[in-house]
């Protein structure tokens, strides 16, 4: 188990998830489909002046893509 | 050597076969009397050819089946009477907005509503330019034989495709069962003319300047989009009043501006130098007129006979001209006056009268002179 | 900790025309992840080799959801209101080579378009229907659609909707089409499952995608946030691989059963028909 732990750790520094913020229109289904609570909304307003996600924790990220698969937007994704 | 084909054809099948000499690829169509053996008749004769004729649930499918026809670069047309007309008129406003080439053949029964579908009228002389939506020119012929169906509908085809419209090819049900014969030409031998296509080298964009845009074909990997929304020259939705009246003017004009290449008449003097008197007439009306006029000659009256070919865009310079020196001028249809009401829009300055007889199989030469005797 | 990025480009970007990019849907709105999910299932075939690029061809009416073919950066057509089918009939008659998608809403392809709905179905046409059902007419500010469900509060049946609606799933299976899915925006995998399987099919194939509208629907009846619609609507969908046609039935309160109800080899297309006779 401890061995995954430190694997995924390294993994998860080149892995990430993009968020495209000009694009995003704060529906928040990203935030909540996420099965680990990676995302949580942020403060900062992009040209719309809707507040897009930021990753709270990217560790936690189990790579499921859901959140990138949830986006009607096509403003996030994950590589 | 010329290779031509005289038959014995009716108003309708000369309008089959001269779609069939045109190239036509695609037929979609509902029966409706009197318009049903124009699809009959293609139904057995277009496939062998590698055509397609497919009869669809309703007008409004058989007018939205050719659209989709047409923008595969195929040439596509369908034929109805009054009542499917009134349903295909929303596809027709889509077609002069997306610009696409289109003949429609329209053959006029009885009306209004249901009416007498095995006999005639000219009731639908307006809505046939007028009925769809948006208020823009669309050219509409109009034969009176079946030698004039054979030839107006080949050049209905190639003003489609030249200027990138639909068209009205107006005919009735007794024009539909006339018979007469018909000199046939092979499609080598006549002026066929296709669309401007749309290339890979092209952008697609055009200039404001060019009244007709080329255009593209699906499955070429042109990434077309058509647009039935208010559209600039990238074919994108732009809701500004710029945009619009550009859209709007190029449009009108696209049809207004090439009035030369659309307008089509016969005039018959029967040995006068001048015409004092007038008939205009149309379709299976205009028969009539002229065993009138010729009549009306016969017991001194100078009368000359002005067949319209191409009901529409009205070519008023020309109107005028052919009028200057008659002193009346009498509108020959069979409806309540619809055709005679534009005329005498144009020629204001006239005597224009109105010959509205109706009359279910063709009008009566005597009934128009008691008429026309009248109005003197 | 937070990684705060800026980027510009999706991969899946190439096949959206991004110049028309931010959408015109509501935040929230089930018809991008319907899109994303379709983008996805074609991405796959075309590197598999199955499709190419400039074989897809898409159609789409009037709505929110017919949008959805006009961002595809494919051949795109627009048409009146519910005639998108007929037109991808003779589309596909012409240019057989062709894979020729019909995108709609549920007023614009089982309302008005009904009628071209049946008589596709009937011919086997071989089409790849996609039917975004939100429940409602949501470009025009809400008002009942044919499969709306019984008891929903609508702008023109404000006393909740007397009316039964319309199974698009039962009607696919009495005239006989080669595949009929029903899938679901809070399903987002399973959707991509569903059109990958749709994309290789011969004959009409027939997806229904649940869709939410938060700004028109959802609000309507009591949710003020996209997030809320999606949570309450998910708790309704029941996922069944292969459901039994007898399930499709649905209604706001027993839920919806989503899954693969029709998907059979057997069946003669339009194109076959036609080639047979000409």
């Amino acid at each position: 188990m401890s061995d995954n732990s430190i694997l995924s750790r390294d993994v998860s520094i080149r892995r990430r998830v993009h968020v495209i913020s000009d694009r995003c229109k704060e529906c928040g289904l990203c935030i909540i489909v996420c099965p680990r609570k990676v995302l949580i909304l942020g403060e900062t307003r992009n040209g719309k002046g809707f507040r897009y996600p930021i990753i709270k924790n990217m560790y936690e990220c189990i790579f499921c893509k859901l959140c990138e698969y949830i986006c009607p937007e096509l403003a996030l994704y994950v590589s | 050597m010329i290779s031509t084909k005289i038959d014995y054809l009716s108003g309708n099948i000369a309008i089959a076969e001269a779609a069939l000499t045109v190239g036509l690829r695609f037929f979609a169509g509902y029966p409706i009397t009197p318009s049903s053996d124009i699809f009959e008749y293609l139904a057995e004769k277009l496939p062998e050819r590698g055509g397609y004729v497919i009869q669809f649930e309703d007008e409004i499918a058989s007018i939205a089946a050719v659209i989709g026809a047409s923008w595969t670069c195929n040439k596509a047309m369908t034929a109805t009477s009054g009542p499917g007309f009134s349903l295909m008129v929303e596809g027709i406003s889509i077609a002069v907005m997306t610009e696409t080439p289109l003949v429609i053949g329209y053959i006029m029964r009885t009306g209004p509503a249901t009416g007498v579908p095995t006999k005639t009228g000219q009731y639908d002389v307006l809505q046939a330019e007028y009925g769809f939506h948006g208020g823009l020119p669309i050219p509409v012929f109009s034969p009176s034989s079946p030698q004039e169906a054979y030839d107006l509908t080949i050049k209905a085809f190639n003003i489609s495709e030249a200027l990138r419209t639909p068209v009205v090819l107006l005919s009735d049900a007794t024009l539909a069962g006339t018979y007469g014969k018909v000199v046939m030409r092979e499609s080598t031998e006549i002026e066929i003319l296709e669309r401007r296509k749309l290339s890979r080298d092209n952008h697609y964009m055009y200039s404001s300047k060019d009244l007709v845009p080329p255009m593209p074909c699906i499955g070429e990997g042109l990434k077309l989009y058509v647009e039935t929304l208010t559209h600039d020259e990238r074919n994108i939705y732009v809701p500004t009043t710029e945009v619009q009246r550009r859209l709007v003017s190029r449009l009108y004009r696209k049809i207004i501006d090439n009035i030369g290449m659309i307008t089509e008449y016969s005039l018959y003097k029967y040995g006068n130098n001048r015409c004092d008197l007038i008939l205009i007439s149309y379709g299976s009306s205009a028969l009539s007129a002229s065993v009138a006029s010729k009549l009306l000659n016969e017991r001194g009256y100078r009368t000359c006979l002005l067949k319209i070919k191409s009901l529409y865009p009205i070519n008023e310079i020309l109107l005028k001209n052919l009028t200057e020196e008659a002193s009346k001028i009498f509108v020959v249809e069979n409806n309540v006056g619809l055709y005679y009401r534009e005329i005498r829009g144009v020629l204001k300055d006239k005597d224009v009268r109105n010959i509205s007889i109706i009359d279910l199989h063709i009008i009566d030469p005597y009934e128009i002179i008691e008429e026309v005797l009248r109005n003197l | 900790m937070s990684i705060e990025t800026y980027e510009e480009t999706h991969p899946i970007d190439r096949y959206v025309r991004v110049d028309k990019l931010p959408t015109l849907w509501c935040p929230g709105c089930g018809n991008g992840i319907v899109m994303h999910s379709l983008l996805r299932a074609i991405d796959k075939k075309i590197s598999l080799g199955k499709l190419h690029e400039d074989q897809l061809v898409f159609v789409g009416g009037i709505g929110c959801a017919s949008r959805i073919a006009m961002y595809m950066n494919f051949d795109s057509i627009r048409t009146a209101h519910g005639r998108a089918i007929p037109l991808a009939t003779a589309i596909k008659i012409l240019r057989p080579e062709m894979k020729v998608i019909v995108v709609g809403g549920d007023g614009d392809l089982a309302g008005i378009g009904g009628n071209h709905l049946l008589h596709a179905m009937r011919r086997n046409t071989d089409l790849l229907v996609v039917l975004v059902n939100n429940f409602i007419y949501g470009m025009t500010g809400g008002q009942q659609s044919p499969m709306t469900p019984q008891g929903i509060y609508t702008t023109t049946t404000p006393r909740g909707n007397p009316e039964k609606p319309l199974n698009i799933m039962k009607l696919a299976y009495a005239l006989g089409v080669s595949f009929a899915a029903r899938g679901s925006v809070t399903h987002p995998y399973f959707l991509d499952e569903i059109f990958s399987r749709a994309l290789d099919k011969r004959g009409f194939s027939l997806v229904e995608v649940l869709s939410i509208c938060p700004e028109v629907f959802g609000r309507h009846i009591g949710f003020r946030r996209a997030t809320e619609l999606f949570i309450e609507f998910k708790k309704r969908i029941i996922l069944k691989r292969k459901p039994s046609i007898e399930e499709s039935d649905y209604d706001w309160d027993r839920g919806f059963v989503i899954g693969i109800y029709i998907d059979r080899e057997d069946k003669e297309s339009l194109s076959d028909t036609y080639k047979n006779s000409s």
